[in-house]
């Protein structure tokens, strides 16, 4: 278990090395390696850890994005990449928010373009140089970008079959009840593995 | 008559509701006569916003949403969750917990490739297949009742183990169907291996080379039939995968062709797989006793006042779970399944984003597709192994 986390780190010491200024921060985290990069080199990164003998990380596994809306730019876009080569995996970071594009790679990885036509239509991120991109999961024109954080649970708009008009109608959501999210996380520390205290025990077991 | 030396080309609307599509897919094709000259997959009409919802869940309630991503192979992606939950809190299941896993993981991509095979067969004109393969589907979903109270939407694995044991007798029975299964791996390929339409219909039809099957992010059989020896539960074991001796089946042209013999050796495998775990389980606890993680039995609950309130806190507010992030995957049925879990440190996942391994399976159809007739794109397709419920999640 030791060597891997020490080849991780030992590989992401060596792709910051590589590539210098544009990978502003590695990390390993419950055994997966992550590398943060600034937005404008993702691609030049990427292709990088595609190509090089020491990485080949040669599959995109995933691109997926996260949501912080209390953060200046808001969108984490999280590139989850596999090498079948030396088997491991690595994650790499960009930041952006809601009006800046994020370079597209799928010049990097073909396999890119759905992935990053899915965030552009659960996040409303842009991604520039992007052949195609149009919304992927979402309804024909649909309105507004559902897994950002400030989206309500329930959406804007309904359909139902109108058996007048002989057709589908779209409708703004009219709830029979009041939406209600039950927030059951008690105030005090009940479930978490260590009680308030606790942490005394082991610092007089430690002097 | 004078020659049209215009060419046009015709856009057809394949699917919605077509039954060859596997679900709702829509594919708007554009032919060339006979040829397919360009595909547009419309994906998203079953979209449900799994993900969104789960967000608003606790994590013992997001566990059975995996069940209704892909629908033919519930219990493999209530794995991956669970892996990832396991994985940032940090604890391990009891041992026959992961052999019961590993057992039923197995049993759920006999279940998938069961329903593939057979609907390819059919996608291609053989009827018989179907048929037959729906009989042992019947009785392995019965053992997923036995199990957990449900035919389809098992929500049997826990963080820290699975539900409950296995009822008394289920091993013996378990036993005896992987008896006569391999008969029936060996009627069906009677019936297909050699038979001229089928192999008409999927020898070289598809092929996508190792380098561009990497690619396209291609994985599990759509991978391994294109000759990568490829396979997570080789390569980054989990549960107790490397306790046990299996092959992993490579195909050679990476055509529809091999991608249907390497599901059927890996069905072999399976029961391979199945055998052992029965052969190797422990006796001993399938859920951990953890009291802020898995709930106390009934019979404490009776008499001890804190068993009580552990679970009254754990139906209502759930786990908590240590803030980080991981991404986690298993080897589905049908490929990578990938669980991206982002937890803030309360009783719900920040973010969780599912990737199914169907999804760039089909970004890759046009790829696959170019060039070839429209005919071959059903079979294309069949041997693609598409569910929707995962593609749009």
């Amino acid at each position: 278990m030791d060597e891997r986390l020490e080849a991780l780190d030992e590989l992401g010491r060596y792709v910051a090395g590589q590539m210098g200024q544009d990978v502003a921060d590695t990390q390993i985290q419950n055994g997966e390696l992550m590398l943060r990069v600034r937005r404008d080199a993702i691609s030049r990164v990427l292709s990088f850890l595609c190509n090089d003998a020491n990485c080949l990380f040669q599959v995109l596994a995933d691109i997926c994005g996260v949501d912080y809306p209390d953060r200046d730019e808001r969108f984490e876009i999280v590139y989850n990449l596999l090498s079948l080569k030396h088997n491991v995996r690595i994650r790499v970071k960009v930041t952006t928010d809601e009006s800046t594009p994020v370079p597209s790679v799928s010049q990097v990885y073909p396999a890119a373009g759905w992935f990053e036509r899915e965030c552009w239509d659960m996040y409303g991120v842009f991604f520039s140089e992007h052949p195609d991109l149009r919304r992927m999961l979402t309804d024909y024109g649909f309105d507004g970008h559902p897994l950002r954080k400030d989206f309500p649970l329930t959406g804007y708009v309904e359909v139902r079959y109108d058996d007048e008009q002989r057709r589908v109608v779209y409708e703004p959501v009219k709830l029979v009840q009041e939406f209600r999210s039950f927030d059951f996380l008690s105030p005090w520390e009940g479930m978490t593995p260590q009680l308030p205290g606790d942490e005394k025990a082991t610092e007089e077991d430690a002097s | 008559m004078t020659a049209d030396p215009q060419i046009k080309t015709m856009t057809i609307n394949f699917g919605p509701q077509h039954p060859a599509a596997h679900g709702v897919l829509r594919m708007v094709m554009e032919m060339d006569g006979e040829v397919v000259e360009r595909v547009d997959p419309h994906i998203g009409l079953l979209h449900r916003g799994t993900e969104k919802l789960i967000e608003y869940k606790t994590y013992m309630q997001a566990v059975p949403y995996f069940d209704r991503l892909d629908y033919v192979s519930p219990m493999c992606q209530e794995h991956a969750f669970v892996l990832g939950v396991e994985k940032l809190l940090g604890i391990e299941p009891p041992p026959r917990a992961q052999y019961i896993r590993v057992l039923f993981d197995e049993i759920t991509r006999i279940l998938n490739h069961l329903l593939n095979l057979t609907a390819f067969a059919l996608d291609v004109g053989a009827m018989t297949p179907m048929l037959w393969g729906f009989e042992h589907r019947e009785i392995l979903m019965e053992f997923y009742e036995r199990v957990s109270g449900a035919r389809l939407h098992a929500a049997y694995y826990r963080a820290g183990g699975v539900h409950q044991d296995m009822p008394a007798g289920l091993a013996d029975d378990i036993r005896e169907w992987s008896e006569t299964f391999p008969q029936f791996i060996e009627d069906m390929e009677t019936l297909l291996n050699e038979n001229r339409i089928f192999k008409q219909r999927s020898v070289d039809i598809g092929i996508i080379s190792a380098q561009d099957a990497m690619a396209w992010g291609l994985s599990g059989p759509m991978l391994r039939g294109s000759g990568v020896p490829w396979d997570l539960r080789k390569s980054q074991p989990y549960m107790v995968y490397d306790q046990i001796d299996f092959d992993i089946p490579i195909g050679k042209n990476g055509d529809c062709y091999d991608r249907y013999l390497v599901r059927v050796e890996e069905m072999r495998q399976s029961l391979r797989i199945i055998d052992q775990c029965l052969e190797k389980m422990p006796d001993g606890p399938v859920l951990t006793k953890e009291d802020k993680i898995a709930p106390p039995s009934r019979g404490e609950m009776k008499h001890s006042m804190e068993a009580l309130i552990h679970h009254f806190k754990l139906y209502t507010e759930g786990i908590h779970v240590p803030a980080g992030e991981t991404y986690t995957a298993v080897e589905a049925p049908k490929g990578e399944f990938g669980v991206y879990l982002v937890a803030d440190g309360t009783n719900r996942p920040y973010r969780c984003k599912i990737r199914a391994p169907g999804f760039p399976h089909l970004q890759a159809m046009e790829y696959m597709c170019k060039g070839h007739m429209l005919a071959d794109s059903v079979a294309i397709l069949g041997s693609m192994d598409i569910v929707f419920g995962e593609i749009d999640r």
